[in-house]
Parts: structure tokens; C-alpha cells; sequence
């Protein structure tokens, strides 16, 4: 029906400070289930949560929320008292990676993270970690993932999302808005959308998530957003290329992007030539990916994808 | 961030990487002194100058004042006696202090320099490359080596990628040593030659771990004629990302290297990059403010910078945005961008006309609003009376903004 998140999902929460109050708020107002939050100095206590429900989220509820969520002093605990299945991560650059980490460690299937700013070798050390565990990592620097009207996990409006055809994978937070409201106005809707983050090193990179959404029944069609910067979107187009039967629409972003600078994420950068939208714009026309020349026109690249 | 190359060599000699012996000078008289008692020190005849900027290309470089001079941005001075070593570097060192280095990497406008290195020359063998950086599609560092020193390593990987070679460090267990004998033979190293350069490049891959640099670079890494290996240049850049624990690296960046405009921007945690074109950009979110200033170049326009305020924007930083945008003179006109999702549209309407007030605004102004109570944004907007035009989605927005700064 999606991937990664649905109703089965059950979320925990590290790092229970401003942002992780304030949208923990929003995701349970959404209709995630929210099962218990991790801050090492607030252990044994709870954190009430209250409110009026988003009804754009899960159908079905009644008008207003309480939760009083229980706190752990670490994710171990946690998953053993609550039987959390995944972890949405709000921890300050410096110790982020180790809470990556920690979730891996209890064995979290779905870890995602939202922090921006973490150093690269944190997230090397990190990834190693990672490749001999089962979790899969969603992120850093990313709005989450959400399955419209089951899940939400991240930072990003719930209301611009509606259920639907449409896989949605991108590297950037507000252009993922932008696609998905489009999407959404033109009544194709998502199945899941997940921004894989703008970091040099992620969790899950577009072929990961280009397999999970060819293998997805419910998903038709698959809208990818690119950018400047490494060399994760030629290796998308090859992926679909050989692999892919479903139609796929994308947009890469940064063609004015001037070389040696870094716009803004950590990973979007045109380095000794390698990494251009040129470059990753060809790759896309090659594998017969559907572009938008604007950012105005994805939804209708992936309509026309879909129509073709 | 960067630094500069005397800065590098210092930081690496902590790490036990030899250097050639040298002194940096701000005035022509400090130059003067540094060149001769490099001179005392080593009893060698021959002590080099090169300009210290935030780019490549210094050999061959040419300085705008001095077109005639044959004057390059390194210059070797050959002397018998310590006092007209001295004079020699004096006289060189008022020529390329305070005057402007064009090199193929500073672009027509060049840079000014403000500091020179002086240094022992070095009797060469042969010349190497090295670098350590990230590897994106590994997601793990890698060590690259080339027998062509001296040569861009873009140039190397395009035209003989046999002569390019690579060993991945494992984070787990750092750079093994038989990997660093592997590539030493591979470079067709032998004997002290081969041990030397193993030590050197074990220092190396140290201090790029420990520094948490995005690059670290030798170009030239040399073998003298004794074989033994040092580093000739260096380049070290930083991840911006690491710096918070790293305070005596930050504390090495020198401001007059960097555009103005952007030092302000992250001083207040913005994400400005500026560039040469007329309309001015505000947008919420990295990608979202590549996208605006690619759509505003589709429809004819000239973006004049990248400005992100951030997802979660708010009026304090669209003021400081403002502020920014309107200071550049090339800037005919702004472009505002923003989709509000978690922060409602009325809130940032608000923050906009604010801003506005605030700094004053001189070019025409078409701001787009998305997201929640946007209905209510785009009235706050258009019931101001300060002319702003309001637009409905990205691409008209774009296309409004050409027209009126044509």
C-alpha cells in the first residue's frame, strides 16, 4: 500500500527539545502513533501532548487529542517497554549520530533524521555502523517521510499531502512541498513521499528508494528530485534504466548554481566539474526520465509520465 | 572554509609532516628578514616567495599592477650573500603586497594580496600527488595518489585515469599500512624513497581525520634528493559542518577572502551565496531557493544571489535577508519565495511588510506565498499599499519579477 511507514508504524521520539515538542505535537495531531520519547535527563517522566486533531491526517478520529507520553533515558528501554518500531530524530549536531546509532542498536527499523549539521565523519563512522544492522536510516538533514493519511514521520505540513498513485523521493525539504502539493492540486496524490536529506552522506540514497517503490503495489509512478552535487542521481538514472517498469518524472534543481560554492545543503556542491544539474539533467533524459523544465512543472511531468 | 597555505603548514607540522622551512611576512621589510635568515638557516642560495590567497593557479598568475615586471604569483630569488637576499626579497615583496594576483582560478578580478610565504627551495626528484576526501558514493574517505604532481587532478582522472590511484580508509580501523606500501610501490617508489612517503602519507590521513577536513590536499608532494618525501603545498579545507569543535581552526579564517556580503549573511546564519546577476532572491529551504533562481533565469532573468532564511523562517531573518539583498547595487529587483508550511503565510506577510519598512525598499518587489492561511497572506500583502505585487504561484512570480526589471 507504501513503504517504509503506515499504520503499523509505532514511533519514538529522541530529543524532546523545542523542535521535538513542537512537532511531536503535529505528528500526533496527524494520526501517527507516538509510543514514547527519549531525553537522558527527563527519564521516568512523561510529556503531555494535547490539542485539536489534524483531520487531513488519519481518517476516522475524534475531533481533539491527550497523550501523555512516556520518557526514556535511552532508546533500548524504550523499545522494550513500548515495542517502538521506528525513530524520528530531532538531537543537536553533536551527538546525533550517536543517536543514530543507539536506534540501530535496539534494532528501530525505520530511524529518521532530521538534524542538519552533523559532521561528516560522524555520519561515515555512522553509516559503517549501520551496514552490519538491519535498520534503515531515512536522512539526516531531511523533512522525514509520511504515508498521506496513515503516517507522518518529520517536520513537513501534513495538509499539502493527500493519499494517492505517486512515489515522491527528494533531496530537498521545501521543493518536496512544492511536489507534493502539486501532485495533490491534480488529484494524483502520494503514496509515500520521503526527502532522503542534503547531506554528502545519507541513510537511504534514490536507488534504495527506487527499489522500494518498484516493488510497491499501490505506487504507479515515481517523481525524483534532484540536485547539485555528488553523483547519487546519475546512479539513480542508471537504476532506472535497467530496473524501473514504472514510469518516472523528476527535476533537478541548481542549473545557476555556480561552481566551488555550497547552496545551502551540506551536499549540493559542484566539485572539480562533477556533480552539475547538466550532468545529472542528461543522465535523467537518457533513462527516459520525464523533466520538468521548472520546478512549476513537476506534477505535470509526472502526469505525463503516468499518461504515456 | 578555507585557509591559507602557510596556515596548512603549520597545522600539518604539528602532525610531524615536513615541510620546507619558511616564515610568513606581512611587510616588505618582514619579508626581507625571513628570506635571509631562511637563508642563515639552511646555507642553501635560493629562498621562493609566493603570494598567500584563497586560490590555485599562483605560479602562473600574473599581477594586475605589474603586468611587465615578469612578476608571478610564486617567484624564485637566487642569491650568494644573506644581505642581498634580503634587499632582493624586500623589493619583490612591495611589488606583490597590496596588489591584485590574477590567476585561472581568481577569475578576471583577481585577489588581493596581503601576506607573502617565504621558503627554502627544494632540491626536487620527483613530484606526486596526494589528496584525502570524502568519497560520496562509498560514503567513506579515500586517500588518492598520482605520479603527476604539480597537474590538476581533474586534468589527471580526465586524460590517464591508469596514473590515478586510490585506497579507501575503512572508519572502523583507519588506513592500514599495507595499503600506503600497496600505493607507494604503485607510484614506483623504492627504499627510502618508499618508506618515507609511507610515513608521511600515515600523517597525513591523521590529520585530515582528526581536522575534519572536506579536503586536504599535496600538490605537489616531493621527493628530494635525499628521498625524502615532504609536502610542497598544501591545501586544507574545512567541513563548516565540524568547526564547533574545532575553535583554534576557526579562529585561521581571514574574513578579507571571503565576498563581504556573505561573511555578514553567516554571521546571521544565512545561507547567502552571491552572484552577478539583477534579481534579487529570498526563499525558504536550499532547494526550493536553487529552483527560484533557475526559474527566474528560464524566464530571462538574472538571479543576483542564493539566499535560504531557512524551512522555519521567521521576520527577524527575512529582515536580515532584506537588508542583505537590497545592499548589493547590481540588484533591480526582489523575488520573496516562500512556502509556508509549518509557519503560517499571515505571519510571514507580516514579517515581509515589516522588513520592508524597516530597510527601505527602492526596486520593485513580487513576493509569492504558499501554504497554510495563505488566502490571508496574500490579502495582508495586497491591502499594504506599498506596491508589493503578489503572486500566486512560483512560475508567475518568476515571470513577474523579469518583466518589471527589464
Amino acid at each position: 500500500m507504501s513503504i517504509l511507514c503506515g499504520r503499523d508504524t509505532r514511533l519514538l521520539i529522541q530529543g524532546l527539545g523545542r523542535a521535538g515538542r513542537f512537532h511531536g505535537h503535529q505528528i500526533i495531531a496527524y494520526g501517527t502513533e507516538v509510543v514514547a520519547g527519549v531525553h537522558p535527563r527527563r527519564a521516568g517522566e512523561t510529556e503531555r501532548f494535547s490539542g485539536e486533531t489534524d483531520h487531513s491526517g488519519v481518517p476516522g478520529r475524534e475531533d481533539s487529542f491527550s497523550v501523555d507520553l512516556p520518557i526514556f533515558s535511552g532508546v533500548a528501554e524504550a523499545v522494550d517497554a513500548t515495542g517502538a518500531n521506528a525513530s524520528l530524530i530531532f538531537v543537536p549536531p553533536p551527538a546525533a549520530a550517536d543517536s543514530i546509532m543507539e536506534a540501530a542498536e535496539a534494532g528501530v527499523e525505520l530511524i529518521v533524521c532530521i538534524t542538519e549539521g552533523i559532521p561528516v565523519n560522524d555520519m561515515v563512522e555512522a553509516k559503517r555502523y549501520l551496514d552490519s544492522r538491519s535498520s534503515r536510516l531515512i536522512g539526516p538533514n531531511c523533512p522525514g517521510v509520511i504515508t498521506p493519511g496513515e503516517c507522518k514521520i518529520g517536520i513537513m505540513p501534513g495538509y499539502i499531502h493527500a493519499r494517492g498513485r505517486v512515489g515522491v523521493i527528494s533531496r530537498s525539504g521545501t521543493l518536496t512541498y512544492e511536489a507534493v502539493y502539486q501532485l495533490t492540486n491534480l488529484g494524483l496524490g502520494q503514496t509515500t513521499a520521503l526527502g532522503i536529506g542534503g547531506d554528502p552522506v545519507n541513510g537511504t540514497s534514490f536507488v534504495d528508494a527506487l527499489e522500494l517503490f518498484q516493488a510497491d503495489p499501490a505506487t504507479e509512478g515515481v517523481l525524483m528530485i534532484g540536485e547539485i552535487g555528488g553523483p547519487a542521481e546519475e546512479e539513480a538514472a542508471d537504476y532506472v534504466r535497467s530496473h524501473m517498469t514504472k514510469p518516472v518524472a523528476g527535476f533537478i534543481a541548481g542549473l545557476t548554481a555556480p561552481p566551488g560554492k555550497r547552496m545551502g545543503h551540506a551536499g549540493a556542491i559542484i566539485s572539480g566539474g562533477q556533480g552539475t544539474a547538466q550532468s545529472k539533467i542528461e543522465a535523467f533524459r537518457r533513462a527516459g526520465i520525464e523533466i520538468a523544465a521548472t520546478p512549476s512543472e513537476m506534477g505535470a511531468a509526472m502526469a505525463a509520465a503516468l499518461g504515456r | 572554509m578555507n585557509i591559507h597555505e602557510h596556515q596548512a603548514k603549520e597545522l600539518l607540522s604539528s602532525y610531524g609532516v615536513t615541510v620546507p622551512l619558511g616564515a610568513v611576512a606581512f611587510t616588505p621589510a618582514e619579508a626581507g628578514a625571513a628570506a635571509a635568515s631562511i637563508m642563515e638557516k639552511t646555507g642553501g642560495h635560493m629562498v621562493i616567495i609566493k603570494a598567500q590567497i584563497h586560490a590555485g593557479g599562483r605560479g602562473k598568475g600574473s599581477f594586475r599592477e605589474h603586468p611587465d615586471a615578469g612578476l608571478a604569483g610564486v617567484n624564485v630569488v637566487a642569491s650568494g650573500q644573506t644581505s642581498l637576499m634580503g634587499e632582493r626579497m624586500t623589493e619583490l615583496a612591495e611589488k606583490m603586497l597590496g596588489s591584485t594576483l590574477v590567476t585561472v582560478q581568481t577569475g578576471p578580478s583577481g585577489k588581493v594580496v596581503n601576506r607573502v610565504l617565504l621558503e627554502a627551495a627544494v632540491d626536487i626528484a620527483q613530484e606526486l600527488y596526494l589528496a584525502i576526501q570524502l568519497d560520496r558514493r562509498i560514503a567513506r574517505p579515500v586517500l588518492l595518489a598520482s605520479t603527476e604532481g604539480g597537474v590538476e587532478i581533474e586534468q589527471v582522472a580526465a586524460e590517464s585515469p591508469e596514473k590515478l590511484h586510490t585506497e579507501v580508509i575503512d572508519p572502523a580501523v583507519g588506513i592500514r599500512p599495507f595499503q600506503l606500501r600497496r600505493l607507494a610501490g604503485r607510484l614506483g617508489l623504492t627504499g627510502k624513497a618508499a618508506s618515507s612517503y609511507v610515513d608521511l602519507a600515515r600523517r597525513l590521513v591523521a590529520a585530515a581525520g582528526e581536522l575534519d577536513t572536506e579536503l586536504l590536499e599535496i600538490n605537489p608532494l616531493v621527493i628530494n634528493a635525499s628521498g625524502e618525501a615532504l609536502a610542497l603545498d598544501a591545501k586544507l579545507s574545512f567541513e563548516d559542518n565540524a568547526l564547533y569543535r574545532h575553535p583554534e581552526i576557526a579562529g585561521l579564517r581571514d574574513e578579507s577572502e571571503e565576498e563581504p556580503a556573505e561573511t555578514v549573511a553567516r554571521k546571521a546564519g544565512l545561507n547567502y551565496v552571491k552572484l552577478d546577476g539583477r534579481i534579487g532572491c529570498m526563499v525558504n529551504g536550499a532547494g526550493l531557493a536553487m529552483a527560484t533562481m533557475d526559474t527566474v533565469e528560464h524566464y530571462g532573468g538574472s538571479p543576483a544571489n542564493f539566499l535560504d532564511v531557512g524551512g522555519d523562517t521567521d521576520e527577524e531573518r527575512v529582515a536580515t535577508g532584506f537588508r542583505i539583498i537590497t545592499a548589493d547595487p547590481n540588484v533591480r529587483g526582489i523575488f520573496v519565495n516562500i512556502f509556508g508550511g509549518i509557519v503560517h503565510c499571515d505571519v510571514i506577510a507580516k514579517g515581509v511588510l515589516a522588513a520592508t519598512e524597516q530597510v527601505g525598499l527602492s526596486v520593485p518587489l513580487v513576493v509569492r506565498l504558499e501554504g497554510t492561511n495563505v488566502e490571508l497572506g496574500r490579502r495582508i500583502i495586497a491591502e499594504s499599499g506599498l506596491g508589493v505585487i503578489s503572486a500566486t504561484n512560483m512560475a508567475e512570480g518568476a515571470r513577474r519579477i523579469v518583466e518589471l526589471c527589464r
